[in-house]
This record gives C-alpha cells, sequence and structure tokens, in this order.
C-alpha cells in the first residue's frame, strides 16, 4: 500500500473555493489538520462542511484555491487508499453480506486478498458488528449501516479518516462507542476529520476545531482556545443598565434581566466583583464562573460572523 | 474495473435478475418448441412438403426472434438505466468513489458486468430457443451464432445507450427513453426500406440515419438474415418486395455498418465517461 510522505501534514488547505451557479458553497476556506490529532469542523447548515469534505476527496472539484491531503494534491487516486470515509448519507449494497462490503473497499484500496477477511473481521468486531458479519446489509437498521460504514471508513488503517456525522443514526450506546473508536484511532496515529453538528460529541474527543460560516473558518485553534474564554455570571438584584460600566475594569458587561454577565472575565477577580456588587447595593443570589460551552461560543462566532454581513472577524485565528 | 464487473453480476445474481431472466427464457422456450412442435405437426398432416415445413419454421423463428428483441431491449434498458443513477442518488456511488476508483473504471465495470448479463441472456435464450425449434421441426438456420450474435449485439447497443443516460438521468428517464429510441429506430429502418422499395431517396436516407444514430434496427436486419433458411434469400432477392419487408433481409449488415457500430459503442462509452467525470457528487 503506497506510504503518504509522513511529515506533510494531513490536510492542508488555502483559500479553497467553490461555487455552485450561483451558490458560493465556500469562499476562500483555510485551514490545517496534523497527523494523530482528532479535528473537528463545527457550522451550521450550509456552511460548507459537507462540500469541503467532498473536495477533499475528489468527490467534487474546487473552483479556486489549492489544498493537499497527506502531502498530494486533492482529488489525487493513490491518496485515497490512505484515506476512510464515512458519508453523511451513507449507504451500501443491501445485496452484499457486512463482510462482503468491508472486503470489497479491501479490495479497492489494494489490500492483498489474503488479508482482506482478517481485516474485515478485526473491523466488525471493533465496530460491534461481528456478530452480524454474514447478514445482508439490507437487512440492517440505519444505526448498524452507519456502524457498518464507520467500520469501511476504517479498513486498512487508514492515516486520515473523514466521518461526516458518523453518530446521527446512533443510539447513545453507540455515540460512546464512537467515540472510543475515534481515540482509539488517534492512539495508532491517525488523523480523524470529524464533521458533526453535535458540539458536545467534539467537545469531547476532538484536540482542534474549525468553525466554519458562510464557505469559510470564522475560529479555530485548539479546543481551549475556542473555548478559552472564562465568563463569569451573578444572579443580581439591585443593579440596572446604567450601572455596568462600572464593571468595564473587568471584562464587557451585559445585563439580561437580573443576570448580569462579564466575559472574558478572570475567575481570580470574582471576590473583587462581588465586592464591587455588593457595594453599589447589588443583591446577589448566585455567581457562576467558568468557561463558556462550545455550544454557546458557536452560537456567539456565527452570530457575530453573520452580523457583520459576511467580512472576515477580527478574532479569526488561522490555523498554524 | 474487474472489480465492479464483478460487482455488478453479482449484484444481478443476488437481486435475482439472472434467475427472472433465466426463468423466463426457459418459459420463452418452452412455448416455442411446444407452438413449433405443434405447427410442424399440423402442416404435416396436410401433406405439405419438407420445404413447406422450413419456409414455416424460419418465418417463425423470425417472428419469435422479433418480439425476443423487444424483451431483450426492455431488458437492456431496465438494466443499464439504473446502472450508475441509481448508485448514485443512493450515495453507494459517493463511498465507492472516494476510493482509488476512477470513473472510467467504475463506467466500464459497470458495462462489462451488465455486458455479460445481457450477452449471457441472449445467447442462451436464443441458442436453446433455436435448438428447440430444430429438435422438433428438423430445420435449422444456416448458421446459429449469426442470429444470436446480432442478438446480443443488438442487446449490448441498447445497454450501453441506458448507461450513458444514467450518467445524467433518473432510472425511470433513462429506461424510457431508451424504449422509445429503440421503437423509433426500427421505425425508421421501416420507413426507409419503403423508400428503397419505392425508389424514394430521401425516404430512404431516413433508415441511413437511423441506422447511424442507433444502430439497433440494422443489427435487427442481421438477425433476420442469420435465420433465413437460403432459398428464401434466392427466391426474394433484391426485390422491391423483399426491400419493404422489414422481416426479411437479402444481405447481411455490412462490413462498414458493423464498423460503425463498434465505434458508435466506443463514443457512446466516451460519452458516458465525460459525463460522468464532469458530474459534481
Amino acid at each position: 500500500m503506497a506510504q503518504p510522505p509522513p511529515d506533510a501534514p494531513a490536510i492542508e488547505v488555502t483559500e479553497l473555493r467553490k461555487q455552485y451557479g450561483r451558490i458560493e458553497a465556500l469562499a476562500g476556506l483555510s485551514m490545517t489538520v496534523n497527523r494523530g490529532e482528532v479535528f473537528g469542523f463545527l457550522g451550521p447548515n450550509g456552511a460548507g462542511k459537507t462540500t469541503t469534505v467532498k473536495l477533499l476527496l475528489g468527490l467534487a472539484r474546487p473552483t479556486g484555491g489549492s489544498g493537499k491531503v497527506l502531502g498530494a494534491p486533492l482529488g489525487d487516486l493513490a491518496t485515497r487508499r490512505n484515506v476512510g470515509y464515512l458519508p453523511e448519507l451513507f449507504r451500501y449494497q443491501p445485496w452484499l453480506r457486512a463482510r462482503e462490503v468491508l472486503t470489497l473497499h479491501g479490495e479497492l484500496i489494494g489490500m492483498k486478498r489474503a488479508r482482506r477477511r482478517p481485516a474485515a473481521a478485526e473491523v466488525l468486531e471493533l465496530v460491534g458488528l461481528a456478530d452480524r458479519s454474514e447478514d445482508f446489509v439490507g437487512k440492517f437498521s440505519k444505526g448498524m449501516q452507519q456502524r457498518l460504514g464507520l467500520g469501511v471508513a476504517l479498513m486498512g488503517e487508514p492515516a486520515l479518516v473523514i466521518l461526516d456525522e458518523p453518530t446521527s443514526a446512533l443510539d447513545p450506546i453507540g455515540r460512546v462507542d464512537v467515540r472510543a473508536i475515534i481515540r482509539s484511532a488517534r492512539e495508532r496515529g491517525a488523523a480523524v476529520f470529524l464533521n458533526s453538528h453535535l458540539l458536545s460529541e467534539v467537545e469531547q474527543v476532538c484536540d482542534r476545531v474549525a468553525v466554519v460560516d458562510h464557505g469559510r473558518v470564522i475560529a479555530s485553534g485548539s479546543l481551549d482556545n475556542v473555548l478559552g474564554e472564562s465568563e463569569t455570571q451573578v444572579l443580581v438584584a439591585g443593579i440596572a443598565a446604567t450601572d455596568l460600566p462600572a464593571f468595564e475594569t473587568f471584562g464587557a458587561a451585559t445585563l439580561d434581566g437580573d443576570r448580569l454577565s462579564i466575559r472574558p472575565m478572570d475567575a481570580e477577580r470574582v471576590p473583587e466583583l462581588v465586592n464591587l456588587i455588593v457595594s453599589m447595593g447589588g443583591r446577589i443570589r448566585e455567581v457562576r464562573s467558568g468557561r463558556s460551552s462550545l455550544e454557546q461560543r458557536f452560537v456567539e462566532l456565527v452570530s457575530r460572523d453573520r452580523s457583520m454581513a459576511g467580512t472576515p472577524t477580527t478574532d479569526v485565528e488561522q490555523p498554524s | 474495473m474487474i472489480t465492479i464487473a464483478r460487482l455488478t453480476i453479482g449484484e444481478a445474481s443476488r437481486r435475482r435478475v439472472l434467475w427472472v431472466l433465466v426463468g423466463l427464457a426457459l418459459v420463452a422456450v418452452a412455448l416455442v418448441t411446444w407452438g413449433v412442435d405443434r405447427l410442424v405437426e399440423l402442416i404435416r398432416e396436410q401433406g405439405e412438403a419438407e420445404l413447406q415445413v422450413k419456409l414455416v419454421v424460419s418465418q417463425l423463428l423470425i417472428f419469435i426472434a422479433f418480439m425476443f428483441t423487444f424483451v431483450l431491449a426492455m431488458t437492456a434498458a431496465f438494466l443499464g438505466s439504473p446502472a450508475i443513477a441509481s448508485d448514485l442518488e443512493s450515495g453507494i456511488a459517493q463511498a465507492l468513489l472516494a476510493r482509488p476508483l476512477r470513473r472510467s473504471s467504475y463506467l466500464l465495470g459497470r458495462w462489462l458486468g451488465l455486458s455479460i448479463v445481457v450477452v449471457g441472456y441472449a445467447l442462451g435464450s436464443g441458442l436453446l430457443a433455436i435448438a428447440a425449434a430444430g429438435w422438433v421441426s428438423g430445420y435449422t438456420p444456416p448458421s446459429l451464432i449469426v442470429p444470436v450474435g446480432y442478438l446480443a449485439m443488438q442487446a449490448i447497443v441498447l445497454m450501453t445507450f441506458a448507461l450513458l443516460l444514467s450518467t445524467r438521468l433518473a432510472p425511470i428517464a433513462g429506461g424510457a427513453i431508451c424504449v422509445v429510441v429503440y421503437g423509433l429506430a426500427w421505425m425508421s429502418g421501416v420507413i426507409g426500406d419503403i423508400g428503397t422499395a419505392l425508389g424514394a431517396s430521401g425516404v430512404a436516407a431516413i433508415g441511413d440515419i437511423g441506422h447511424i444514430l442507433m444502430p439497433t434496427d440494422g443489427l435487427w436486419r442481421g438477425v433476420v438474415y442469420g435465420l433465413e433458411p437460403n432459398i428464401v434469400i434466392a427466391a426474394v432477392g433484391d426485390s422491391p418486395a423483399g426491400r419493404a419487408n422489414p422481416f426479411f433481409a437479402s444481405e447481411p449488415p455490412s462490413q462498414a455498418f458493423l464498423a460503425w457500430t463498434i465505434v458508435w459503442l466506443a463514443l457512446v462509452l466516451l460519452l458516458a465517461i465525460r459525463q460522468l467525470r464532469r458530474r459534481e457528487l
């Protein structure tokens, strides 16, 4: 099996563009996914996530920009031996047995005949379908087909695994299994590109994330970077909007009813903030301090991006 | 390509298409055998000469072959028209084409697999029907391989056309268009023959154009020629009546036409590959 250049990033795209008629699906998307990392690719519907995946796999051609997958240009045929893919709309030949789907993909990636059956058995075991190996795919539930698709993506231990919404049809147990499978792929050195709407899932397995909207990356970096802004929320009575300038030394303050939010704010300064509120006559009922969840951060990033009507945000952190 | 061809044949077998075709072929052969047997018995009861038996059986075989070409055309059209389209619609093709598999290899693999299925069906049913008719009547055409060879080629032509449509159109639309085009090609051939018989060159050209655009009717003439006894060809010869009859051929398709059919197949396959390559998945 062809070995990719070991030092090249798993994915490297620069100013990638894709136009479908008058619709601009990608408007200059740049990002880098390193070897051996789990990379979360987040974005609202229609942001260009699946288009990006299709360009990475050579299923569609970019109208501008450039990119490399495992060091080879986008769409390179030989490189695809080392790329596993679970499509968003997963569907496999219903007339084949689960094992046969996997050996077919083993054959397509150039796996030696003698290796295909054992490899299929290993993968079926990994995705929890060992006892359904001889069943026809047509009899499988959607969740089982998605597990099989995950197995297809893992056949041949590819250096890059691209998973497009890998748990959309799975129950909670299946989701836990998928997280374990993703972690084990990372442990053997594979890069995993995880396209997901499930922010909690991304939060639990990804080393780095990119948030995409309107066809470009609006924020990216390590989870800590993207989630990093610590926030303090105080449920308080006796404070009015006119008092907000007094809190500016802590961070940007907003008041929503009786909820005072200050972000970003260093958690070390919470006692100081409490003293100030009390001295201003505020009556505190609850104080919470910590990072905003990825979901909050995601909504905030996308809303900010949209309010700026398509101009690049100032806090875009280009991937390294 | 071989992997996809094998997969295609496996699909035809697992989805019971092959077995349905084999079953239908056996039923058709049984009916042909029974029909020819009864007819020969009736003719012999009337004290007709063996030559008469030969003539009637040859004409009956041509008529049966004509009906069989329709069945074959339908089979080819409805095997070819979903071959690519349904894989693309369902997402099966995306999973395959994300692998190191060229789109051309995928398409040619589908073509090769389906060609083996339709040729197998055409040869199997055709040879079996001719052999059964020969067994009960004593008449076998001058050549076995010529008529069934043309039948098989006709099926390949139509299936290839259906495959081309399949790269762009939904299965049902492709299948329907294919059957209509097949019918139009046959009609243009008949109109062209009438034009030739009447000496109207303009009308005759319709047949020629039809043969160039869709070679199925030209190949049908090869089937007819292969099923006729030499005595009929000698008797009818190149007369206007013979020329105007779509169930008679005084000569086999020309070498030039056969060469064109091969070129036609190559062109349609190239066009199909180009369409599939240009398609965004």
